[in-house]
């Protein structure tokens, strides 16, 4: 039964480690994934506790339906509370890591404390044993893994790991499994490197039995058809996401030169294509590959084709990536984009993160605000792509000033350079904003402002909003499982009804991520692809629980408060640009310089960017500071929450 | 002749869904140690290579069984186990080339690829077609194409070097 699986309370500094089965009213009420982290995290990290102290509790895990019979059920979740923003820290991500913990016995992991001397965490079939990690200190991302499995005598362990920049606490490190699979954002590697935990390793063979194998099978099959029948997924399976980027900078949709443009000019060799081309050059015609489970393959494979790395296996890159070092930076190069993405994959750190922060000391160079002083001696200009990689690297070592200083993410780097440095730094929450520029499209603005973890584009994004859908079709999506009869607008550029788009793509990302799937199996990138409606089915098919489409909204939405709870507990303020969910000023007053007519000369209105957020609280249930309201409390059953119940 | 399982690798992601619906079909259970195939993956080369019951014509399981619980189902082309005859002995186990005969530590009994009654789930649900269900005939015709293309095009590349070393 995926309801037998167990969570593990781990304390490295006593060695102590003690399991529990998960009761299931606390099931019913958060699921698994992030759901039941976030509930983990408010009951088990003390008020304003030190991210990277013994007391913050890191959690692992996988959602509900993970390892059964339900497409996609790859994800793996983390959660802390961020050393990048002192906030909400969490992180999702594929591969095959929660599922091999699972088939262990185990879906969930809290890990307290600091080992005396690096470790890592070997679970197997039920058992939980603490291992010498000193030998794998130091190595990247990938020989980690592979020396795991040496010193296990087994190639069939699955691990995650922290590599180098999570050890040296860089504020962005980040957790790896596989190849490329990031639990990407808010520090969650700096956190395992604070722990001294190197890995957690896996390797399980005890049963999942299924509720009701025979329809499950069935079902699964239908919904398999439905996922890759859509035009979108057909394009991720065979180009991977850099068709987003192709699409959204030649629209005007893409950061370049820090916040200064909002296209990326001379980008033929980072379009989708190009790297496609690369791909099949260096692997072959069949390079596309998959987490556990899944038929849409989203992930190309390459080689590095030139230069000092030729010949090196990498998995990618992601349109991040390609935002990441081609378009801030204004390095457009194929090359750059690959070695970036490597490095950054070796060393477990941020690609998001990275590549912002570094596009923004590019920016303070230009305007003088640093000098060669402050870089020792590098041109870190925009257009260098030298200056890119050296960059990655100093950072991971916190070699110089400048990469010791952006190592400690954008607000406490803004702190220590001065003067007006601040006011160029494009995040929310001390998070850097992805590669995206959001000012045409004021519904994805209020996304990124008010997302739990900081600036991001996986929490709410109304990313269907560009698609200009009929009304009749978004009615329907946007209508259910909860009736919605406010005004709803297909226009991108318009601010009416996004509250509410916002507000239900939260929920949909959240339902997701507790039962464990991907955001590409759901109404994320494809209008067409399964929701609310269809979620019920496969979890009752698979774990036999009942449940209808507004028990599961419902779950999202509670959720959605405990991160909502969790921020305001450790200082969330609603206009704090450094805590809150706030753009940085640019977004209203700096008009977008090029793109499509519908994009070019925009800024985010901020009068209807303050009504939009007050429209986005009263649908949560929050009053006009974003502090629930006793009532909201009560109805998502939170009145009792911390109740330390489990 | 009976179709047979035909895996081109090359093909294959490494997702292992071929794992997870071939041990819910068989036992309602998702745990790929219950499965009849069984990705082998090289993820530091992106290599990946589906492993399966090649249901050999003289199959060494067969020849070695010592109760002569293995036998060929002609109709269907496949290597079947009669569990009322097997003592589990795992001499099919260690004497298979392939490594497709498993051993399940749960139940304490041998298993290996039946091809589901003829319609095989690890083809049914591979949207690559890593895995294919087909007469062998067609295998090695398919085959013969690809590599005289190979052939072909490396005359031409061959007679291009040539006159351009001239």
């Amino acid at each position: 039964m995926p309801l037998n699986r167990k969570v593990a309370f781990i304390d490295l500094s006593s060695g102590n480690i003690e399991t529990k089965t998960i009761p299931l009213e606390i099931r019913k009420k958060f699921l698994g994934g992030r759901g039941l982290d976030a509930y983990f995290l408010l009951n088990h990290t003390p008020k304003g506790c030190d991210p990277l102290g013994p007391d913050n509790a890191l959690m692992i895990s996988g959602g509900i339906l993970c390892a059964t019979c339900a497409s996609a059920t790859a994800r793996t979740h983390v959660m802390a509370k961020s050393p990048l923003t002192n906030l909400l820290g969490s992180a999702n991500m594929g591969g095959f890591f929660a599922p091999e913990m699972a088939w262990a016995g185990f879906h969930h992991l809290v890990i307290k404390g600091k080992a005396d001397h690096p470790v890592y965490i070997y679970i197997h079939n039920g058992e939980i044993e603490i291992r010498d990690a000193r030998p794998m200190w130091g190595m990247m991302s990938t020989a980690a893994q592979w020396a795991i499995r040496d010193d296990l005598g087994d190639q069939e362990v699955k691990s995650c790991v922290c590599g180098p920049a999570g050890e040296n606490l860089v504020r962005f490190a980040n957790v790896m499994t596989g190849i490329k699979n990031a639990a990407g954002r808010s520090g969650m590697g700096a956190v395992m490197g604070s722990k001294n935990l190197k890995a957690v390793a896996a390797r399980g063979t005890m049963d999942i039995k299924i509720a009701h194998p025979v329809e499950a099978l069935e079902f699964n099959k239908r919904f398999i058809d439905q996922i890759v029948s859509a035009k979108v997924n057909q394009t991720q399976g065979t180009l991977g996401t850099p068709f987003i980027w192709g699409a959204t900078n030649s629209w005007g949709g893409i950061r370049c030169r820090n916040f200064q443009y909002n296209q990326c000019e001379y980008a033929d060799d980072m379009e989708p294509e190009r790297i496609d081309e690369i791909c099949a050059e260096t692997m072959g015609p069949y390079h596309m590959t998959g987490c556990f489970g899944c038929q849409v393959h989203c992930r190309a494979q390459y080689r590095i084709p030139e230069g000092p790395y030729a010949g090196i296996y990498e998995e990618g890159p992601e349109y991040t990536s390609q935002g990441a070092f081609g378009g801030e930076t204004d390095t457009p190069r194929a090359l750059t984009v690959l070695v970036g993405n490597h490095l950054v994959d070796q060393y477990g750190m941020d690609n998001l993160e990275t590549g912002s922060l570094i596009s923004w000391a590019m920016e303070l160079y230009e305007k003088g605000i640093i000098g060669k002083k402050e870089t020792d001696g590098l041109a870190l200009e925009f257009g260098n792509d030298e200056a890119v990689i050296e960059m990655i690297k100093r950072i991971c070592y916190r070699k110089s000033y400048i990469g010791d200083v952006l190592a400690e993410g954008g607000i406490r780097a803004a702190e220590k350079i001065g003067k007006d440095s601040f006011s160029y730094l494009i995040q929310v929450k001390g998070m850097s904003n992805l590669h995206s520029d959001e000012r045409a499209t004021p519904g994805l603005a209020l996304n990124i402002a008010v997302s739990s973890r900081g600036s991001d584009h996986l929490r709410s994004r109304p990313a269907i909003d560009l698609y200009h859908l009929p009304q009749d079709v978004m009615r329907r999506i946007y209508s259910s499982p909860v009736a919605y009869d406010g005004p709803l607008s297909s226009e991108h550029t318009e601010y009416i009804g996004k509250p509410w788009q916002v507000f239900w793509h939260e929920n949909t990302y959240m339902a997701v991520d507790c039962l464990g799937i991907c955001k590409y199996h759901t109404t994320f990138l494809g209008a067409t692809l399964p929701n609310f409606e269809d979620w019920p089915k496969v979890l009752y098919l698979n774990t036999g629980i009942e449940m209808t489409p507004l028990e599961i909204w419902m779950v999202a939405r509670r959720c959605n408060m405990v991160e909502r709870l969790f921020n305001l507990r450790e200082g969330l303020t609603r206009d704090d640009l450094k805590k809150g969910d706030m753009l940085n000023h640019r977004y209203f007053d700096e008009p977008t310089r090029r793109g499509a007519l519908d994009v070019v000369g925009r800024v985010i209105e901020r009068d209807k960017f303050v009504k939009m957020v007050d429209e986005f609280y009263k649908h949560k249930g929050l009053d006009n500071n974003g502090v629930p309201k006793p009532e909201t409390l009560k109805e998502l059953g939170l009145e009792n929450e911390p109740s330390h119940l489990l | 002749m009976s179709k047979a399982l035909y895996i081109n690798h090359e093909k294959c992601t490494g997702c292992r869904l071929c794992e997870l619906v071939c041990a819910v079909k068989h036992d309602g259970i998702s745990n790929p140690a219950r499965s009849r195939i069984r990705v082998m993956k090289w993820e530091q080369e992106g290599l990946y290579v589906p492993m399966s019951c090649q249901q050999c014509q003289d199959a060494p399981c067969m020849n070695v069984c010592p109760v002569k619980a293995i036998s060929k189902d002609e109709k269907l082309g496949a290597i079947m186990i009669d569990y009322d005859v097997c003592i589990g002995c795992r001499s099919c186990v260690a004497v298979c080339p392939f490594g497709a005969m498993s051993f399940n530590v749960i139940e304490k009994k041998v298993f290996k690829c039946d091809l589901c009654e003829g319609d095989p789930q690890c083809v049914r649900f591979c949207e690559e077609k890593a895995i294919d269900f087909v007469e062998p005939n067609e295998v090695s015709i398919a085959k013969k194409r690809t590599a005289a293309e190979r052939i072909s095009n490396a005359a031409k590349e061959g007679a291009a070097l040539l006159t351009q070393h001239q």
